[in-house]
């Protein structure tokens, strides 16, 4: 008999003005019993809705049965057929669009859980599993990835399986990408990240840090080393800025630096170095998750007041629902319709306050959603003395502009097919890098995608 | 890991480092910096690259122990291993093609830096004068290597105990007014030296280059925290510069970037020093 209860079980939590002043983990993970008491509010549909809504189509009601039956290594294995990242993928995808947006137990109640479910089996093997990662014999073609975000770091994986002797290339002294410098240790404990890029490493796979490509050797270089294909995974990482007055004073941050401080740097950990402002009262400009992190990293190196600035309504904040919940729990003050017009400094340059204006809402645009439009005469000043700017980023111009024939569009995305094959013969690309800031799982799956076309191209050759 | 395979104290605050990064020594040009991390709980820190070997594999490094990092640097020894070491960022300097004669102007242990700018123009057959000044006599760095890279070298110190007593614009201006003319002036040093070399400079309509070094976290582009404004635009010092035209160049604005940590950080001076003679390497 299947659990007919229309909610999910809930999950553990840290209690939230516990959490707001650490980095632990806030969601702490259901234990054996919850996992299966909640496998067991899936229909097991025959036409799998849930599956199609997943970018790389985990096997998901194989899986939940699995974990209904107790049989956890077995629910492992059906995951990894086609999730090399389980435990990330849990903890960051945005579920309610994807997976459980289609689930049919989400029409009349909650869908099922199925992110916490791919979590605790993940959580589980970490664990407990058994298996010593085999190492593929070599088939003797060598393949360079540059970047060791969540599309770089998949697309090694699977070629490694395939036998490629594989070497990732990364700019940063850590392996990871935004899951190391971006999302916070309370979101994703880096150690899980460590371990997913340790597997790799057992698999063969060889990581070269402190490599910044188009700097150090450049593409074409790569390939007169001896590397027959090369794939491009190098995020999106360029901040961008509002381009209104006040911008550098000081106090003033993108998101990319106020997290990069505290997440890859540490700033937040005693015996690190890492310098950071201790805010008082912090403004964060955005409403993606991004923002989110920044606004609750801000609380937890013990701000008084975080406000989340947002030109839209509600209804339109592009942040997981989970973080947009979390983040209220916390404290945070969400000011929506609302829009930055200038930062005020005090004579020595510090931040000191920020105009803002109110919007309303007007005829839909080009993106499908209302148009924020200013409202005059509504200015008023919010007392603050940070400013993170979390309004998005594109992707960096070093690798396009130091590789000939390769082409990007007008936002500086490189181009690239559904296979993921860039404008230039052998050089492949995936991930934000092409989409601009997108998603892990959607990383993850151009990595997958890449990863084959490398494969076929390289067969292709011989 | 990157091995420390020469070490020279140039005074008794700059340091001489030669490091093992064959892959940075193949690629540097003049005008690009490494980004370096002592350990696994050190602060990412930039320094030009001073020289380098391509033969030998080598880079050098010459940086002056004002704030923790570098003083944790210093206590590494010939044989010795930097965690990470990045590198070559930034674009080399550009010279203006058809040059044929340069003025570089050295601030303190901004010499260090300006003078791989004097030994690769010099190096290309430009005719080079360099002004090299510092505080005093006992600080002076680098004096028979920037010799034998210029046709005249004006050292300077502020109290007169070494060369002429002066300020390195006052002998931009004797030079200037004596009528020598230079296609192009580099400057580097202290934010407001190179202000002042820029205000002196642009009544006579010469192009003068300046070596920014403004805070930096990643150095590639992706934390916008070493953003300065040149010519009313916002750059992002490690991925446009680090040089910029120096009549364009806000530098009021840099100098308040750059004291942001300042209480911090001399926090952690006094007590490294004070208390322990060293943090984690003692
Ligand atoms: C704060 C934050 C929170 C987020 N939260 C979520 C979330 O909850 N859920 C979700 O699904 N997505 C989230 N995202 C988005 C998600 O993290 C990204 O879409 C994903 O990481 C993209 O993966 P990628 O591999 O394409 O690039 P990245 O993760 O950006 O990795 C690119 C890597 O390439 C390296 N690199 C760049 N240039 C070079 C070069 N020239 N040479 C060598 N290496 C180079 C970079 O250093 C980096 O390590 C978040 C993003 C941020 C910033
Ligand atoms: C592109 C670039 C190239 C550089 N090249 C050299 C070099 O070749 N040799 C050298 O000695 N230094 C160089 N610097 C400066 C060097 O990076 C700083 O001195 C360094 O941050 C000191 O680190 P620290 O931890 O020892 O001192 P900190 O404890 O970080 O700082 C000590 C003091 O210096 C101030 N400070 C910190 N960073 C900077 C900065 N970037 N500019 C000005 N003041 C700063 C602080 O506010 C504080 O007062 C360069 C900087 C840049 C951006
Ligand atoms: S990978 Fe993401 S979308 Fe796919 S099943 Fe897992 S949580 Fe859902
Ligand atoms: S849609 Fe929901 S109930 Fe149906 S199989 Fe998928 S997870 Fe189970
Ligand atoms: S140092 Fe981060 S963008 Fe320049």
């Amino acid at each position: 008999m299947p659990n007919m209860s229309m909610k999910k079980n809930p999950m553990p939590e840290q209690a939230p003005d516990v959490r707001n002043k650490n980095f632990e983990e806030v969601a702490l993970g259901y234990t054996a019993e919850m996992a299966m008491d909640e496998a067991k509010r899936c229909l097991h549909c025959k036409n799998k809705p849930c599956v199609s809504g997943c970018p790389v189509n985990v096997h998901i009601p194989e899986f939940i049965a699995k974990v209904a039956e107790g049989d956890f290594a077995g629910a492992y294995h059906e995951i990894a057929l086609t999730n090399a990242l389980p435990a990330i993928c849990g903890r960051v995808c945005p579920q309610e669009n994807q997976c459980e947006g289609k689930c049919v137990r989400g029409i009349k109640g909650e869908p099922v859980g199925i992110g916490r479910l791919e979590r605790f089996v993940a959580d589980w093997w970490m664990e407990n599993g058994t298996e010593k990662i085999e190492r593929p014999a070599s088939n003797g073609h060598k393949v360079a990835v540059v970047g060791a975000g969540p599309a770089g770091l998949t697309c090694a994986g699977d070629l490694a399986k395939m036998g490629y002797q594989v070497t990732i290339f990364e700019a940063l002294q850590t392996a990871g990408g935004v899951l190391v410098y971006g999302i916070p240790q309370f979101r994703l404990p880096k150690e899980i990240v460590a371990k997913e890029v340790n597997s790799l490493k057992e698999l063969g796979v060889d990581i070269e840090t402190n490599m910044v490509i188009g700097k150090v050797d450049s593409i074409e270089e790569l390939f007169e080393q001896g590397y027959e294909a090369v794939f491009v995974g190098s995020g999106a990482g360029l901040p961008r800025f509002m381009n209104i007055p006040g911008e550098s004073l000081l106090g003033v941050y993108s998101a990319n630096e106020y997290l990069t401080r505290i997440n890859l740097m540490k700033a937040y950990r005693k015996g690190y170095d890492t310098p950071i402002a201790r805010a008082r009262r912090v403004a964060v400009v955005g409403g993606g998750n991004v923002a989110m992190d920044a606004a609750r990293c801000a609380k937890r190196m013990g701000a008084e007041e975080v406000y989340i600035v947002y030109r839209r309504s509600e209804v339109e904040l592009p942040a997981r629902a989970e973080e947009v919940h979390h983040a209220k729990e916390e404290g945070i003050i969400f000011k929506l319709l609302t829009n930055p017009v200038q930062i005020l400094g005090d004579e020595k340059g510090l931040v000191k306050g920020m105009e803002c204006i109110e919007m309303e809402l007007g005829e839909p645009d080009a993106s499908g959603r209302r148009r924020p439009i200013p409202k005059e005469g509504s200015n008023f000043v919010l007392d603050v003395d940070a400013v993170i700017m979390a309004i998005g980023t594109s992707p960096n111009p070093l690798i396009r502009s130091t590789t000939p024939g390769l082409e990007a569009n007008k936002h500086g995305c490189l181009v690239a097919d559904e296979k993921g094959a860039t404008t230039k013969p052998g050089v492949f690309a995936g991930g934000d890098t092409v989409t601009g800031a997108a998603t892990v799982i959607l990383a993850m799956g151009a990595g997958k995608t890449a990863a084959q076309s490398i494969d076929e191209y390289i067969r292709s050759k011989q | 890991m990157y091995k420390i395979v020469q070490k020279r104290a140039l005074n008794d605050t700059v340091t001489l480092m030669e490091v093992d990064a064959p892959h940075i020594a193949k690629k540097a040009k003049a005008g690009q910096f490494i980004i370096f991390r002592v350990d696994e709980e050190g602060e990412r820190v930039p320094l030009t690259i001073a020289d380098c070997d391509r033969e030998k594999g080598t880079v050098t490094i010459i940086f002056q122990i004002v704030g923790e990092s570098t003083m944790l640097l210093n206590q590494l020894n010939v044989g010795d291993s930097i965690l990470d070491f990045v590198g070559p960022l930034g674009l080399p300097t550009h010279v203006e093609p058809g040059a044929k004669r340069v003025c570089v102007i050295g601030g303190g242990v901004g010499n260090a830096i300006a003078y791989p700018q004097s030994k690769s123009l010099h190096q290309a057959g430009l005719q080079v004068d360099m002004i090299a000044g510092f505080r005093s006599k006992d600080i002076v760095i680098l004096e028979e290597e920037m010799k034998a890279v210029t046709d005249n070298l004006y050292i300077m110190t502020d109290d007169g105990s070494y060369g002429e007593k002066g300020l390195v614009t006052d002998k931009l201006k004797e030079l200037l007014d004596a009528g020598n003319h230079y296609d192009e002036v580099i400057a580097i040093g202290p934010v407001v030296m190179m202000k002042f070399v820029c205000a002196a400079t642009k009544p006579y309509g010469i192009k003068t280059l300046v070596s920014l070094n403004p805070i930096m976290v990643d150095g590639t582009g992706m934390c916008g925290c070493c953003r300065v404004t040149v010519g009313g635009q916002t750059k992002f010092a490690c991925v446009d510069g680090p040089d910029f035209d120096g009549h364009e160049v806000d530098f009021d604005e840099l100098m308040k970037r750059n004291s942001f940590y300042r209480e911090s950080e001399n926090y952690a001076k006094e007590h490294v020093c004070h208390l322990t003679g060293g943090k984690r390497h003692a």
